[in-house]
């Protein structure tokens, strides 16, 4: 006698319990702290605090060790809390002008003031495995230079003093948030920056990338990168001055594109704008390169490419989005499916009835 | 540290603002029948495609004195399901139950009940994609204009082309209808055989699809209208056999497979209905006693 | 905690009274014409009503513009603007809900915002009070959320009423959708009913 299936729910516990388990792995290995996760694996703490939409590195090292190290994982369950935090008010813009820089590059001036600092960073190793991190061994302490407490301008404002470069948005406006809005179409640049800041950086590394390869080429230059701490500041009520909330680390690029001028304005430089949580330079290039595309409309270019594709872009560009849909088809769809197995069955019973030069003229 | 802890959250998880937001939706979605309003979805503690657009608008209707019914492909214990009914029953408190006849709210992932729903009950849909025209035109710039100006041709072209090389109209579930003679509306994937359950059902039905940040509705005693031509008729399935556990004729079955020599059986997708019939006695041809299961 | 004076009193519970305020509407909403009970415990400053004031708490807030009657007391847009922080408009046409303290002085339907065919939903809902919903000229209903058709017989309609909301209805998919308020129950008129004279 058949028996339907049942216990949906303890295979769900059982599995979960399992999960557990091979979470903790060998019991004998001590177990990973939040403080080794968050210290020694920083970067991928800091992906999943600027895609998952929350400055908190700790909690963000929770989410990387509860996801078993996938990030797209971790990105989601951040998201998930965040989502349900109320909130106290809003900051003032971050000002990267006065950011406490501990990396700064541009590829386009070979000095300027503030000078070029590398910092922290891969570029430059050769990526030879190295066998000496496969132990404990001790690391040398690093240099530290003294602030010289001398202003580092952005080379847009440089630029900008020139007029060689259009001139950044107008402040002033109140910029919308995606999270608290149904997105519309088309966009403003506040919100697709908002979507993009967000979005997932292997999404946005392969169309910045196709633009390099002509898919909408914008002739870009990295008029910089800047890596370090600003303060968040907040206005109170009954007080005319901001207060410090704390402090983030972010990573900006300025990139500087081919000119555009016009019967009312000279020629100049365009931008593509990159702002992210943490430290990632991959992704604020990328995210640079996406957000200039996507101004062809701004600049009266064709729309041709992916890249400039707004609609495509956009909708397309939120991984937890992305996964929970793709991961979604492993849910039973046998319903769908036996509806559609009734179809190709009676198809195929008429076309096994029906005469040879029917079968044929239906073919065609 | 600040960790989570679910005793942090609000009753039904959602925030008051949250509510608000998503009831007004749901407020304009009932005044403007089978038009997609959009809201300001949120992510949720399940993933997007697993029913948070349902889960939301459950979440945002539901109340300690509401009894909760939770279906995917129209099993309570299908693991899905199972999930939602656990993430309410722990956020919201609130009685669950199998029996459709005892739910004040049925969630639902890709069915109708069998059991005509009554007066007071509110049928949630989840919906993966709630643009019925989404698959002829991918653009929401250009599917938007088109509801608007009730430009409905794409969806019959579709249709017919359908006939002219398949002989049938090849849309076995999600498919389109039109809701008091203005917007056509996709029912969610449900099989074609549901559609005709949403007309004029008594019941309050309300469709969350929270990943493309829409919420529609069909109010009660609605004219819900599968699209058709005049020499092909909207036909939902048949299926030959009764249901080999209970014997229910009439009803959608999920086919089975019992070996690999093509043996196959046909039974209830509604489980509950299935179970009901049963305990009253039913008998199909393959059910000699009543599993220990339904009991 | 602070001992909440009369002014700030609000929901006793906000989030189950919220709900079902709301679950109230919405089967109002789902089903025009039928009058729901909706009493909360409230006590906003005259001549709101706990209900319709109960109605404007549970849906308003920082998200939604209000407007109000042209002659409402002071009082009543201070205790709605404390209790659910909804920005003010002079303007009906920018308005998401519009409160009505007394329906026969309601500008016409038509001044409200109205939505757009692309996006029908932005578009103004009426918490409108009136004295009863009983007693008054029968009027017939019909429309998606009524099985056959189905009356109403309030006191205290604006003026004109069914002329404008004939053209309310011939707008569809745009219009305003309104909340007749009575002091313990209300009704739903969603812009998709139609409305006409009972015939005697």
């Amino acid at each position: 006698m058949y028996v339907a299936v049942k216990g949906g729910e303890k295979a769900i516990d059982a599995a979960h319990r399992l999960l557990a388990d091979r979470r903790r792995g060998d019991r004998d290995v001590p177990a990973l702290s939040l403080e080794q996760i968050a210290g020694q694996l920083g970067l991928a703490v800091d992906r999943v605090m600027a895609e998952g939409s929350l400055f908190d590195p700790e909690l963000a090292a929770l989410a990387v060790k509860q996801s078993r190290g996938d990030l797209i994982e971790a990105i989601f369950l951040l998201r998930a809390y965040r989502t349900t935090l109320s909130r106290f008010g809003y900051a003032r813009p971050v000002d990267t002008a006065a950011m406490l820089i501990e990396r700064r590059i541009s590829a386009t001036f070979k000095d300027l003031p503030g000078g070029q600092l590398l910092g922290s960073t891969f570029d430059y190793t050769h990526r030879l495995l190295d066998p000496a991190l496969a132990t404990d061994e001790a690391v040398d302490a690093p240099d530290h230079r003294a602030g010289d407490g001398a202003a580092t301008p952005r080379v847009t404002d440089l630029l900008g003093d020139e007029g060689l470069i259009e001139p950044d948005a107008k402040g002033g406006a109140e910029p919308g948030d995606l999270t608290r809005i149904s997105p519309e179409f088309p966009m403003d640049r506040d919100l697709r920056l908002q979507a993009l800041a967000r979005g997932d950086e292997g999404w946005l590394l392969a169309l910045g990338y196709s633009t390099q390869r002509g898919y909408g080429r914008t002739h870009p230059f990295v008029g910089e990168i800047r890596i370090g701490e600003v303060e968040i500041e907040i206005d109170m009520p009954g007080l005319d001055f901001p207060v410090v909330a704390g402090r983030i680390r972010l990573t900006e690029c300025q990139m500087v594109n081919q000119f555009k001028g016009s019967a009312k304005e000279p020629p100049q430089f365009t931008r593509g704008y990159g702002l992210v949580f943490g430290q990632s330079e991959r992704k604020a290039m990328a995210m640079a390169l996406v957000d200039r595309a996507l101004r062809a409309r701004d600049f009266g270019e064709d729309v041709v490419a992916p890249a400039q594709d707004e609609e495509f872009v956009i909708a397309h560009c939120d991984n937890v989005q992305a996964t929970g849909f793709v991961e979604h088809l492993k849910l039973p769809h046998y319903v769908d499916f036996q509806a559609e197995l009734q179809l190709v069955r009676a198809m195929r019973a008429e076309w096994a009835s029906a005469p040879e030069d029917e079968r044929r003229e239906a073919a065609e | 540290m600040n960790t989570p802890s679910i005793a942090a959250y609000n009753f039904a998880y959602l925030d008051e603002q949250t509510k608000r937001m998503i009831r007004r939706a749901i407020l304009k979605a009932i005044a403007i029948p089978g038009y997609q309003t959009p809201f300001a979805s949120r992510e949720m503690p399940m993933p997007y495609g697993w029913g948070t657009g349902g889960v939301q608008v459950t979440a945002s209707i539901i109340g300690p004195d509401d009894v909760l019914k939770v279906i995917d492909q129209g099993a309570d214990d299908t693991t899905n399901a199972v999930s939602i009914r656990k993430f309410f029953a722990k956020v919201a408190n609130v009685a669950v139950t199998t029996r459709t006849g005892e739910a004040t709210i049925v969630q639902t992932r890709h069915r109708i009940p069998e059991e005509p729903l009554s007066e007071g009950q509110i049928l949630v849909y989840q919906v993966p994609i709630p643009e019925p025209l989404r698959f002829l035109e991918p653009r929401e710039t250009e599917t938007r204009t088109m509801h608007a100006l009730e430009e409905y041709g794409l969806m019959h072209v579709k249709l017919y082309e359908d006939i002219a090389r398949h002989g049938h109209i090849a849309t076995t579930y999600d498919y389109p209808v039109k809701v008091e003679g203005r917007y056509v509306m996709d029912p969610s994937p449900t099989p074609k055989f549901d559609n005709p359950k949403m007309h004029m059902s008594k019941a309050l039905q309300l469709f969350g699809a929270g990943r493309e940040k829409r919420i529609y509705a069909v109010p009660p005693y609605s004219r819900v209208v599968s699209l058709d031509f005049d020499d092909h008729p909207f036909e939902p399935q048949t299926f030959d056999k009764p249901c080999a556990m209970c014997g229910a004729e009439s009803v959608y079955l999920d086919e089975v497979i019992l070996d690999d020599r093509g043996g196959r059986m046909f039974v209830c997708s509604d489980t509950d209905h299935c179970e009901t019939r049963r305990a009253k006695g039913h008998r199909g041809e393959l059910a000699g006693e009543i599993p220990e299961a339904a009991q | 905690m602070p001992a909440r004076s009369e002014f700030a009193a609000g929901f006793a519970d906000p989030v189950r009274d919220s709900q079902t305020v709301f679950r109230a509407v919405m089967d109002a909403m789902a089903h025009p014409g039928r009058i729901v009970g909706v009493a909360p415990e409230l006590t906003p400053p005259t001549p709101l009503t706990a209900t319709s004031g109960a109605i404007v708490l549970c849906l308003c807030d920082s998200d939604t513009r209000l407007w109000i009657d042209d002659n409402s007391p002071p009082a009543v847009s201070e205790w709605l603007g404390f209790q659910t922080g909804a920005p003010l408009t002079g303007n009906p046409a920018e308005a998401a809900f519009a409160l009505v303290l007394d329906g026969e002085a309601s500008p016409s339907l038509g001044q409200f915002c109205l939505g757009t065919q692309e996006y029908p939903d932005r578009s103004t809902t009426l918490v409108m009070q009136v004295q009863s919903l009983t007693g008054g000229a029968p009027l017939r209903l019909t429309g998606p959320g009524i099985d056959g058709s189905t009356t109403i017989a309030p006191v205290g309609l604006p003026r004109d009423f069914l002329t404008h909301w004939a053209e309310n209805r011939a707008r569809f998919p745009r219009g305003v959708d309104v909340i007749l308020c009575a002091p313990d129950s209300v009704v739903g008129l969603p812009r998709s009913v139609s409305l006409s004279p009972e015939r005697v």
